[in-house]
């Protein structure tokens, strides 16, 4: 944003101001996630730089905390993993199908009551957590499902759905009905309609919410607090229960892996996304 | 429209107008039944329990469980003298029950929450049950202990009878109803439910003003940048939205500890001596910066969105026919915001007022929220009604949100990433 060059001074003064603020609001927004980086590499316990990683020593650095991540004896890291990415998975495959059904059926201009019906399957994005969690909880002890697998799927599914919803709803908005009924007109059943040609033009928003899906199952903890057994801890929960007990690094190698992860899913939901866009002709 | 009209058939026969309504319906009800699995899922799994969440609240399972029968026998006592001998007998029976499944610590807990002193009788009686005679229980009761036979303390197991009552909703506003049956507070220094509820209000107002003040100015910087450095600045918004919540708490642990980050800059720099390290955590400065930081990308995400809309002539516009770049802001520019402001801080003050793991985590005692009351309540106390009425009333104003922000912004205009 060069300034053109008859700019009177106080502007300029203002607008480098300006640009002073957004670098200070960048900074605040994703300093934090860096700091932990460094940290996970720490060859001693203390959660501050260490004088040696001050003079970018390489004594001061280590793998210590990631071995005991994965080698620690008695370590719940491995299991919480197995159970997070298996629940998380499940969650997602029941969330994206629910949810893209739906959609296709909301965003049909018949539907009825649709404000109202719309309103219910988005509630669960917006009551508060905590909420969810004791009247999810209330129906499982209900049904025998504490403590159980499947129950946390289906909590996670209930969470994940709205995200796909949404996301499915808001790609079919710019969805030319014509094809479809082009198809039907051809002789193709409804079901043939919709794996061949409607399913392919909207993937990228259905991707993109089963992403949100897995991200809300794979970081929910308010939840699989009230549900978890210790069979089924989740690496949220060993991370909640870390953070209240004791701050380790080990904590911080976890949470670079996390790091890592999301931001891959970040790279797909943005590829994804721009994807969309140009497939349904949106160009900004 | 003219009457004559003649009516127009289809090639079967059948008026138009008929056969098109029944297309119309067919098509509805496909609609519906597409929708359908996801309606009826959440119905059974979500919102019945919060309907069960409700008959909890007013409806106390805890205790009537636990003494059905001497329930069943208090019906017909007026609550004016010492009960009759059949209810005396009634709750010796469900006592022995509970003594036998070893749940009679459970009872003692919960009435001592509706009157003080019913644990050290119930331990007694424990004791002193096991010798027992057959009839006359409430001879026996009695000399177990003086209290047994205070007419106070068989009132106070009768205010937990199975009634439909408010008296969860009154505890969470602290109030209770006293024998008399008015209305009243507790006393000044035991409400503490009240400074909660102020505490979840101010901390979810502020961090939603914190949020605003600092998310506008990158909103708009995102919105008039070229797209290639704006995609790039983009991702400062969008990584910390995809990152784990508990991620990010921890990285605010780090920072804001006493020998944390932070404080070791702030000594470095000499802003503060070694010895004097403030305390940003544990406490609401730490709730606050946490919580900002995380609730931020929520309200940049719909200010960018309609941001981007507003095309930069406006403002040119504006500043051609006179107006100084502040007059031009003011009046054209910022107007044009509103829909993205009412959205973002709509959305972001739904998500704090609920919020729970990081209040928890950094809040220590003075920067807790309700949500950490609930909790306490339905994993330490198990009072799960009293953390029903709770959830219901927050609940409650949450909905209140929603609906406004439904009206406002429409819920199918949400924006994700």
């Amino acid at each position: 944003m060069a300034l053109p060059k008859h700019t009177e001074l106080h502007y300029r003064i203002w607008h480098y101001f300006y640009l002073t603020i957004c670098g200070a609001v960048f900074f605040f927004l994703i300093a934090p996630l860096f700091v932990i980086f460094p940290l996970s590499f720490n060859a001693e316990e203390f959660l501050s730089f260490s004088d040696g990683m001050k003079r970018l020593d390489p004594d001061a650095f280590s793998l210590r905390w990631y071995k005991d991540m994965i080698y620690g004896t008695k370590n719940p890291w491995g299991l919480a993993a197995k159970n997070s990415f298996i629940i998380a998975i499940f969650a997602t495959i029941g969330s994206v199908i629910l949810g893209t059904v739906a959609a296709l059926g909301l965003s049909s201009r018949h539907m009825p009551y649709k404000g109202i019906i719309m309103a219910v399957l988005i509630s669960p994005m917006i009551v508060p957590l905590i909420i969810s969690g004791v009247a999810i909880f209330f129906f499982m002890a209900k049904a025998g499902l504490a403590a159980t697998h499947t129950g946390i799927v289906l909590a996670h599914i209930i969470l994940g759905t709205p995200f796909v919803v949404i996301t499915v709803t808001a790609t079919l908005s710019g969805f030319d009905h014509s094809v479809t009924r082009a198809a039907a007109s051809l002789g193709s059943n409804p079901v043939n309609t919709f794996m061949k040609i409607t399913l392919p033009l909207i993937l990228p928003g259905v991707i993109s919410g089963g992403l949100f899906a897995f991200v809300t199952s794979f970081d929910e903890v308010v939840v699989v607090l009230f549900l978890a057994g210790l069979e089924n801890t989740t690496i949220p929960i060993q991370m909640w229960t870390g953070l209240r007990e004791q701050l380790s690094p080990t904590i911080l190698a976890v949470a670079t892996c996390l790091i890592i992860l999301s931001t891959l899913i970040l790279v797909t939901a943005e590829l994804l996304r721009r994807r969309s866009e140009r497939l349904r002709g949106i160009n900004r | 429209m003219s009457s004559e009209t003649k009516q127009i058939l289809t090639t079967d026969g059948i008026p138009l107008e008929v056969s098109l309504k029944k297309a119309e319906r067919r098509n509805k009800i496909k609609a519906f039944l597409l929708v359908a699995p996801l309606l009826f899922f959440l119905i059974i799994t979500y919102v019945f329990p919060i309907g069960d969440m409700l008959m909890r609240s007013v409806d106390d399972k805890m205790v009537t469980e636990m003494l059905p029968k001497t329930f069943k026998a208090m019906e017909t006592w007026d609550g004016k003298e010492l009960p009759e001998e059949e209810v005396f007998e009634a709750f010796y029976l469900d006592f022995r029950k509970l003594v036998d499944e070893k749940r009679e610590g459970k009872l003692s807990t919960q009435l001592n929450y509706t009157k003080n002193g019913f644990k050290s009788i119930i331990k007694k009686l424990r004791r002193k049950s096991k010798s027992f005679e057959e009839g006359n229980y409430k001879e026996q009761i009695m000399a177990v202990h003086k209290r047994w036979a205070d007419v106070e303390y068989w009132k106070a197991i009768k205010r937990r009878a199975p009634a439909f009552t408010g008296q969860k909703y009154l505890k969470g506003m602290d109030m209770y109803k006293n024998e008399n049956g008015d209305i009243v507070s507790v006393e000044e220094d035991r409400r503490i439910h009240r400074i909660l509820w102020l505490r979840t209000l101010e901390i979810a107002f502020f961090v939603t003003l914190f949020c605003f003040l600092m998310a506008y100015p990158i909103a708009h910087l995102l919105a008039t940048l070229p797209m290639k450095y704006s995609n790039l600045l983009m991702i400062c918004v969008l990584l910390p939205f995809w990152t784990s919540l508990l991620v990010r708490t921890a990285s605010w642990m780090i920072l804001l500890q006493q020998q944390g980050v932070v404080n070791d800059f702030f000594v470095g720099i000499g802003l503060v001596a070694d010895d004097a390290r403030p305390e940003m955590m544990y406490n609401k400065t730490g709730t606050y910066v946490a919580m900002t930081q995380i609730l931020l990308p929520f309200m940049v995400l719909p200010l960018y969105s309609v941001m981007k809309t507003i095309s930069p002539s406006l403002m040119r516009a504006g500043k051609s026919l006179g107006g100084t770049p502040i007059v031009a802001f003011w009046k054209v520019y910022f107007p044009l915001t509103i829909p993205g402001i009412g959205a973002g801080c709509l959305l972001c003050f739904i998500l704090a007022i609920g919020y729970y793991i990081t209040p928890a985590l950094v809040g220590g005692a003075s920067g807790t929220l309700i949500s950490n009351q609930i909790a306490f309540h339905m994993k330490s106390t198990l009072d799960w009604s009293f953390a029903s009425a709770m959830g219901l009333m927050l609940l409650s104003g949450v909905l209140v949100i929603y609906w406004i922000y439904n009206k406002i912004v429409g819920i199918d205009n949400i924006k994700l990433g």
